[in-house]
Protein backbone atom coordinates (compact mmCIF):
# COMPACT_ATOMS: atom_id res chain seq x y z
CA UNK A 1 0.00 0.00 0.00
CA UNK A 2 1.73 3.42 -1.10
CA UNK A 3 -0.51 6.02 0.32
CA UNK A 4 1.40 6.74 3.89
CA UNK A 5 -0.73 6.78 6.70
CA UNK A 6 1.28 5.76 9.55
CA UNK A 7 4.70 6.81 10.97
CA UNK A 8 7.18 5.04 13.03
CA UNK A 9 10.27 5.91 14.55
CA UNK A 10 12.21 4.32 17.40
CA UNK A 11 15.43 5.88 19.07
CA UNK A 12 17.19 4.36 21.51
CA UNK A 13 17.82 7.35 24.60
CA UNK A 14 20.62 6.64 27.51
CA UNK A 15 18.13 8.03 30.52
CA UNK A 16 15.38 6.09 32.30
CA UNK A 17 11.74 6.38 31.03
CA UNK A 18 11.09 8.86 34.19
CA UNK A 19 13.34 11.37 32.41
CA UNK A 20 11.87 11.03 29.19
CA UNK A 21 8.63 10.70 30.48
CA UNK A 22 9.17 14.34 31.80
CA UNK A 23 10.57 15.55 28.50
CA UNK A 24 7.68 14.04 26.70
CA UNK A 25 4.98 15.34 29.19
CA UNK A 26 5.95 18.68 30.90
CA UNK A 27 5.46 22.17 29.73
CA UNK A 28 9.14 22.58 29.94
CA UNK A 29 10.19 19.53 28.97
CA UNK A 30 8.60 19.59 25.75
CA UNK A 31 9.20 23.23 25.31
CA UNK A 32 13.12 21.98 25.61
CA UNK A 33 13.04 20.15 22.40
CA UNK A 34 9.73 20.26 20.03
CA UNK A 35 7.44 23.60 20.43
CA UNK A 36 8.88 26.79 21.83
CA UNK A 37 6.28 27.75 23.60
CA UNK A 38 3.95 25.16 25.50
CA UNK A 39 1.16 24.76 27.46
CA UNK A 40 -0.46 21.44 28.66
CA UNK A 41 -2.92 19.89 30.72
CA UNK A 42 -1.56 16.50 31.33
CA UNK A 43 -4.69 14.13 31.23
CA UNK A 44 -7.04 12.34 29.10
CA UNK A 45 -9.18 14.70 27.45
CA UNK A 46 -6.89 17.48 28.62
CA UNK A 47 -5.38 19.88 26.09
CA UNK A 48 -2.11 21.16 24.95
CA UNK A 49 -1.20 24.16 23.15
CA UNK A 50 2.33 24.62 21.40
CA UNK A 51 3.87 27.83 19.48
CA UNK A 52 6.68 27.64 17.53
CA UNK A 53 8.81 30.41 16.46
CA UNK A 54 7.39 30.85 13.07
CA UNK A 55 4.08 31.42 14.38
CA UNK A 56 2.67 28.25 13.52
CA UNK A 57 0.49 26.65 16.70
CA UNK A 58 -1.13 22.90 17.32
CA UNK A 59 -3.34 22.43 19.79
CA UNK A 60 -3.11 18.70 20.34
CA UNK A 61 -6.28 17.04 22.72
CA UNK A 62 -4.43 14.84 25.16
CA UNK A 63 -5.98 10.71 24.30
CA UNK A 64 -3.45 8.53 26.63
CA UNK A 65 -1.63 9.37 29.98
CA UNK A 66 -0.04 6.08 31.41
CA UNK A 67 3.00 7.32 33.18
CA UNK A 68 5.84 6.45 32.45
CA UNK A 69 4.73 4.18 29.34
CA UNK A 70 2.36 5.01 27.11
CA UNK A 71 1.59 9.11 26.09
CA UNK A 72 -0.78 9.68 23.33
CA UNK A 73 -2.80 13.09 22.00
CA UNK A 74 -4.27 13.73 18.30
CA UNK A 75 -3.43 16.92 16.77
CA UNK A 76 -4.38 18.53 13.05
CA UNK A 77 -3.16 17.10 10.21
CA UNK A 78 -0.06 19.89 9.41
CA UNK A 79 -0.55 21.50 6.10
CA UNK A 80 -3.99 21.40 6.16
CA UNK A 81 -6.79 24.53 6.64
CA UNK A 82 -7.13 24.94 10.23
CA UNK A 83 -10.82 24.11 10.50
CA UNK A 84 -10.33 20.74 8.68
CA UNK A 85 -12.01 17.73 11.33
CA UNK A 86 -9.26 15.49 10.19
CA UNK A 87 -6.29 15.04 12.92
CA UNK A 88 -4.15 12.30 13.63
CA UNK A 89 -2.92 10.16 16.86
CA UNK A 90 0.49 10.38 17.83
CA UNK A 91 1.68 7.85 20.15
CA UNK A 92 5.12 7.68 22.75
CA UNK A 93 5.67 4.41 24.10
CA UNK A 94 8.83 3.97 26.64
CA UNK A 95 10.36 0.85 27.25
CA UNK A 96 12.83 0.34 29.34
CA UNK A 97 16.14 -0.90 28.69
CA UNK A 98 19.09 -1.72 30.82
CA UNK A 99 19.49 2.02 32.26
CA UNK A 100 17.91 3.59 29.56
CA UNK A 101 14.55 4.01 27.11
CA UNK A 102 13.71 2.50 23.98
CA UNK A 103 11.32 5.27 22.76
CA UNK A 104 8.42 4.49 19.80
CA UNK A 105 6.75 7.56 18.10
CA UNK A 106 3.60 6.11 16.12
CA UNK A 107 1.69 8.99 14.15
CA UNK A 108 -1.01 6.99 12.60
CA UNK A 109 -4.39 8.18 10.34
CA UNK A 110 -2.65 10.19 7.63
CA UNK A 111 -4.84 8.21 5.15
CA UNK A 112 -8.09 8.76 6.79
CA UNK A 113 -10.94 9.75 5.20
CA UNK A 114 -14.05 10.60 7.63
CA UNK A 115 -17.38 9.25 6.48
CA UNK A 116 -18.98 12.87 6.83
CA UNK A 117 -15.84 14.11 5.45
CA UNK A 118 -16.15 12.27 2.07
CA UNK A 119 -19.39 12.50 1.55
CA UNK A 120 -19.40 15.97 2.05
CA UNK A 121 -16.73 16.76 -0.08
CA UNK A 122 -17.47 14.02 -2.67
CA UNK A 123 -21.28 15.19 -3.34
CA UNK A 124 -20.01 17.98 -4.79
CA UNK A 125 -21.89 20.65 -6.73
CA UNK A 126 -23.65 21.58 -4.04
CA UNK A 127 -21.11 21.97 -1.35
CA UNK A 128 -17.66 24.28 -1.28
CA UNK A 129 -17.37 28.01 -2.21
CA UNK A 130 -19.76 28.43 -4.52
CA UNK A 131 -22.90 27.49 -1.70
CA UNK A 132 -21.16 29.22 0.71
CA UNK A 133 -20.88 32.25 -1.54
CA UNK A 134 -24.90 31.75 -2.44
CA UNK A 135 -25.16 31.71 1.58
CA UNK A 136 -23.62 35.01 1.78
CA UNK A 137 -25.49 36.27 -1.02
CA UNK A 138 -29.03 35.17 0.91
CA UNK A 139 -28.17 36.93 4.41
CA UNK A 140 -27.16 39.71 2.99
CA UNK A 141 -30.11 40.04 0.97
CA UNK A 142 -32.24 39.55 3.60
CA UNK A 143 -30.35 41.55 5.94
CA UNK B 1 -8.80 3.62 4.89
CA UNK B 2 -10.43 3.56 2.40
CA UNK B 3 -9.47 1.31 -0.68
CA UNK B 4 -9.32 3.94 -3.19
CA UNK B 5 -7.82 7.04 -1.69
CA UNK B 6 -4.30 6.23 -3.02
CA UNK B 7 -5.82 6.25 -6.55
CA UNK B 8 -7.12 9.36 -5.93
CA UNK B 9 -3.93 10.50 -5.04
CA UNK B 10 -2.56 9.03 -8.13
CA UNK B 11 -5.17 11.26 -10.49
CA UNK B 12 -4.12 13.83 -8.88
CA UNK B 13 -0.02 13.86 -8.68
CA UNK B 14 -0.80 12.76 -12.66
CA UNK B 15 -2.43 15.57 -13.29
CA UNK B 16 -0.30 17.79 -11.62
CA UNK B 17 2.99 16.26 -13.59
CA UNK B 18 1.66 17.62 -17.14
CA UNK B 19 2.39 21.52 -17.46
CA UNK B 20 -0.94 21.94 -19.72
CA UNK B 21 -3.43 20.15 -16.88
CA UNK B 22 -1.78 22.06 -13.96
CA UNK B 23 -2.31 25.25 -15.62
CA UNK B 24 -5.60 24.44 -16.29
CA UNK B 25 -6.02 23.38 -12.50
CA UNK B 26 -4.21 26.24 -11.38
CA UNK B 27 -6.55 28.70 -13.07
CA UNK B 28 -9.93 27.10 -12.00
CA UNK B 29 -8.29 27.31 -8.82
CA UNK B 30 -7.82 30.83 -8.87
CA UNK B 31 -10.25 31.96 -10.90
CA UNK B 32 -13.28 29.66 -10.39
CA UNK B 33 -15.92 27.55 -12.85
CA UNK B 34 -14.92 28.06 -16.73
CA UNK B 35 -15.11 27.23 -20.04
CA UNK B 36 -13.11 26.13 -22.68
CA UNK B 37 -13.50 28.99 -24.81
CA UNK B 38 -13.00 31.34 -20.94
CA UNK B 39 -10.03 29.15 -20.12
CA UNK B 40 -8.36 29.44 -23.89
CA UNK B 41 -8.87 33.31 -23.47
CA UNK B 42 -6.44 33.48 -20.48
CA UNK B 43 -3.68 30.56 -21.16
CA UNK B 44 -1.64 29.91 -23.75
CA UNK B 45 -2.86 26.77 -24.86
CA UNK B 46 -5.49 26.43 -27.97
CA UNK B 47 -9.10 25.90 -27.05
CA UNK B 48 -8.93 22.22 -28.51
CA UNK B 49 -6.24 21.00 -26.55
CA UNK B 50 -7.92 22.85 -23.51
CA UNK B 51 -11.19 20.92 -24.16
CA UNK B 52 -9.02 17.65 -24.79
CA UNK B 53 -7.63 17.95 -20.88
CA UNK B 54 -11.35 19.00 -19.82
CA UNK B 55 -12.57 15.32 -20.07
CA UNK B 56 -9.71 13.66 -19.00
CA UNK B 57 -9.80 15.63 -16.07
CA UNK B 58 -13.56 15.14 -15.51
CA UNK B 59 -12.94 11.53 -16.26
CA UNK B 60 -11.02 11.37 -13.26
CA UNK B 61 -12.75 13.00 -11.36
CA UNK B 62 -10.97 16.30 -10.73
CA UNK B 63 -13.32 18.52 -12.13
CA UNK B 64 -17.14 18.32 -12.45
CA UNK B 65 -18.82 19.68 -15.96
CA UNK B 66 -22.11 21.34 -15.13
CA UNK B 67 -24.10 23.43 -17.60
CA UNK B 68 -22.77 27.04 -18.41
CA UNK B 69 -24.35 30.10 -20.22
CA UNK B 70 -25.25 29.86 -24.02
CA UNK B 71 -25.22 26.11 -23.33
CA UNK B 72 -21.07 26.01 -23.05
CA UNK B 73 -19.82 23.13 -20.54
CA UNK B 74 -18.72 25.19 -17.78
CA UNK B 75 -16.03 23.15 -15.67
CA UNK B 76 -15.33 23.28 -11.67
CA UNK B 77 -12.72 21.86 -9.78
CA UNK B 78 -13.21 19.34 -7.36
CA UNK B 79 -12.10 19.93 -3.95
CA UNK B 80 -11.89 16.14 -2.37
CA UNK B 81 -9.24 14.75 -4.70
CA UNK B 82 -7.27 17.65 -4.13
CA UNK B 83 -7.68 17.04 0.09
CA UNK B 84 -6.64 13.20 -0.05
CA UNK B 85 -3.43 14.24 -1.95
CA UNK B 86 -2.60 16.88 0.59
CA UNK B 87 -3.03 14.19 3.08
CA UNK B 88 -0.45 12.21 1.15
CA UNK B 89 1.95 15.32 1.29
CA UNK B 90 1.48 15.79 4.91
CA UNK B 91 2.53 12.49 5.75
CA UNK B 92 5.67 13.55 3.96
CA UNK B 93 5.67 16.44 5.27
CA UNK B 94 5.98 15.58 8.75
CA UNK B 95 9.32 15.89 10.57
CA UNK B 96 9.58 13.18 13.19
CA UNK B 97 13.16 13.28 12.54
CA UNK B 98 14.92 16.44 13.73
CA UNK B 99 12.35 16.74 16.76
CA UNK B 100 13.71 13.54 17.56
CA UNK B 101 17.03 14.48 17.47
CA UNK B 102 16.64 17.36 19.78
CA UNK B 103 15.35 15.56 22.31
CA UNK B 104 18.39 12.87 22.24
CA UNK B 105 20.23 16.71 22.32
CA UNK B 106 18.13 17.43 25.46
CA UNK B 107 18.59 14.55 26.78
CA UNK B 108 22.34 14.11 26.69
CA UNK B 109 23.00 17.51 28.27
Amino acid sequence: MGFPDRIERVVELAHPPTTVWAALTTADGLASWFGHQVAIDLRPGGSAQMTWTGGHTASMRIERVEEPAVFGFTWPIYGLPGDDPRRTYVEFTLEPTGGGTRLTVTETGFAQLPDDAYRTAYDGNTRGWASELGELADYLGAA
Amino acid sequence: MPPDSEAIAEQVFAALADPTRRAILAALASGGPATATDLAGRLPITRQAIAKHLALLAEAGLVTAEPGERRRVRYRLRSAPMQVAQQFLAALARDWDNPLDALKDHLGR
